[in-house]
């Protein structure tokens, strides 16, 4: 490594920064490649384009995986495994080889701690603990902002939260959301919301002329959106089972 | 450094390769020194509408494939002093063209011209996206109907992904020629209008040309319908040249003429 001290360091050309960011997790319930692989091949298939690049924390929910061929493989599928969550010591050993990181829950974590911490106390008797209970985030998924016109043939997925887009969605253009979605240019193409099945998520747009709607699965095409409503500015949501469209 | 410019549509006939050599053409004619490419390798077209068909020796594959350097390859416009033309080849197809060949000869090019127009053939496969990934920026040519938009809109989505100034983060700089344009059937209502397309497309209207016959004769005859100062196109097509280069022109040609009792009575 070469040596650094005799240079003055310029501190601030590198910061770390604590950051509260969703990412997938793939759980494996097989420790066999075998029944792993196609399983996966079917899921990847069918959205291509979610799936590429994505960086996924690995579960190993089995006794007995080997790691570094699992990892070669989901590469090959265009994902980017970046670490192993609350892996065995064994795993463990082989991700820090596989260059992985290794993630424990940090609830798990503050337990641990927490009971580290009043055992000491009791034998330290009578010391007064102040619980250093680290403040309590609201855990919020980011909005994703899109300023771009969503054109057509692309598709856009806010993984974990709200979607909103600036301006419009084209006909043949596709917008999904783990939570909402806003649209404020015109919506010509298809927007779903709530895909990993929330059904209070909603849809807003300033003005509905939708090639498909949905929520949580729930879908209507737009020939089944009431004619009085094409072109104006209407919110879209679950109504226990169905689906309804009220104009804003 | 020059600037490369790709003429793109997604859909075919819409007027790609009549755009680019008038607008390639426009360009020398106002003193800069600039080269219009065919990207169209195998369905080689733009020759024809130049009119150089018959002094193809080496063509762009050959200068990629380092059979011929681009001295010999390069077509001197017989009319124009600063216009050449790189000829597609017939025989061979879009695989002839490398990623690396094509940004190597690119890149002589630039040494030596002002703008470099890229010709792209229709679709979204290899040879469109080769055409465009090098570009600077971008003229998409549509016809005022919806498959047509589509298209284009499809293309649009590609530009701001697939291309060298996507993958740095920045943006190839977009314009619209509308072509094949008659007002009598806008104000008919059995064609999108200017302001439909620019509507769904959402991006700067670069020019928009007028319908005509002289486009096909223009064609025929091998000599770009911006040198016919007669007609209508030709004059639209210069005005796309002048605002490209950024001057002020109002659009031309968009209302639909009056038939005089005349004309009308003479059934013109």
């Amino acid at each position: 490594m070469p040596d650094f001290s005799a240079q003055t360091a310029a501190t601030d050309a590198v910061e770390f920064k604590g950051r509260m960011l969703t990412l997938s997790v793939l759980k494996l319930n097989s420790a066999d490649l075998n029944q792993t692989e196609p399983a996966l091949a079917a899921k990847v298939q069918r959205a291509a384009d979610f799936f590429r690049n994505m960086p996924v924390l690995l579960d190993v929910a089995v006794d007995g995986i080997d790691l570094p061929p699992l990892v070669e493989m989901l590469r090959r599928y265009g994902l980017v495994p970046v670490a192993v969550f609350q892996p065995s010591a064994a795993v463990a050993t082989q991700a820090a080889q596989a260059g992985l990181g290794v993630i424990n829950d940090p609830k798990a974590a503050r337990k641990a701690e927490a009971t580290v911490a009043e055992s000491s106390a009791e034998s330290a008797s009578a010391q007064p603990i102040t619980a250093a209970a680290p403040p309590a985030k609201a855990a919020r998924n980011a909005t994703k902002v899109v300023s771009d016109p969503v054109r057509s043939g692309q598709q856009v997925y806010a993984r974990g939260g709200d979607l909103v887009v600036l301006g419009a969605v084209s006909p043949g253009a596709e917008v999904l959301a783990d939570g909402n979605i806003h649209v404020y240019g015109a919506l010509r193409g298809r927007a779903l919301a709530g895909v990993q099945g929330d059904e209070s998520a909603r849809i807003f747009c300033r003005e509905l002329s939708a090639e498909l709607v949905s929520v949580a699965g729930c879908y209507k095409i737009s020939e089944d959106i009431n004619a009085k409503l094409a072109g104006r500015a209407a919110q879209i949501f679950l109504e226990g089972e169905r689906l309804e469209i009220a104009p804003l | 450094m020059a600037k490369i410019i790709v003429v793109t549509s997604g859909k075919g006939g819409v007027g790609k390769t009549t755009t680019s050599a008038s607008f390639a053409t426009g360009l020398a004619l106002r003193g800069h020194k600039t080269v219009v490419i065919d990207f169209d390798v195998g369905l080689r077209n733009l020759d024809l509408i130049m009119g150089c068909e018959r002094r193809v020796v080496f063509d762009f594959v050959n200068v990629i494939t380092k059979e011929a350097n681009l001295k010999q390859a390069l077509i001197k416009d017989k009319r124009i002093d600063n216009l050449y033309v790189l000829a597609a080849s017939q025989t061979r197809d879009k695989d002839a063209l490398s990623q690396a060949g094509v940004g190597r000869v690119l890149e002589e090019l630039s040494e030596d011209f002002e703008y470099i127009i890229c010709d792209s053939p229709a679709g979204i496969e290899k040879g469109a996206l080769m055409a465009m990934y090098y570009a600077d920026e971008a003229v998409v040519v549509t016809n005022p109907e919806v498959s047509s938009v589509r298209d284009s809109d499809r293309v649009l989505g590609i530009l701001a992904s697939k291309t060298q100034r996507a993958e740095k983060g920045e943006r190839v700089k977009e314009h619209l020629v509308l072509t094949r344009y008659v007002p009598s059937r806008v104000a008919e209502g059995e064609m999108l209008s200017v302001e439909d397309v620019c509507e769904i497309l959402a991006i700067d209207l670069l020019g928009v040309i007028p319908e005509s016959e002289d486009v096909l004769n223009a064609s025929n005859s091998g000599v770009p319908v911006v040198l016919n100062e007669e007609s209508k196109p030709g004059l639209a097509y210069g005005d796309m040249v002048d605002r490209f280069l950024g001057e002020d022109r109002p659009h031309r040609f968009l209302e639909a003429e009056k038939k005089g009792f005349l004309n009308r009575l003479l059934g013109k």
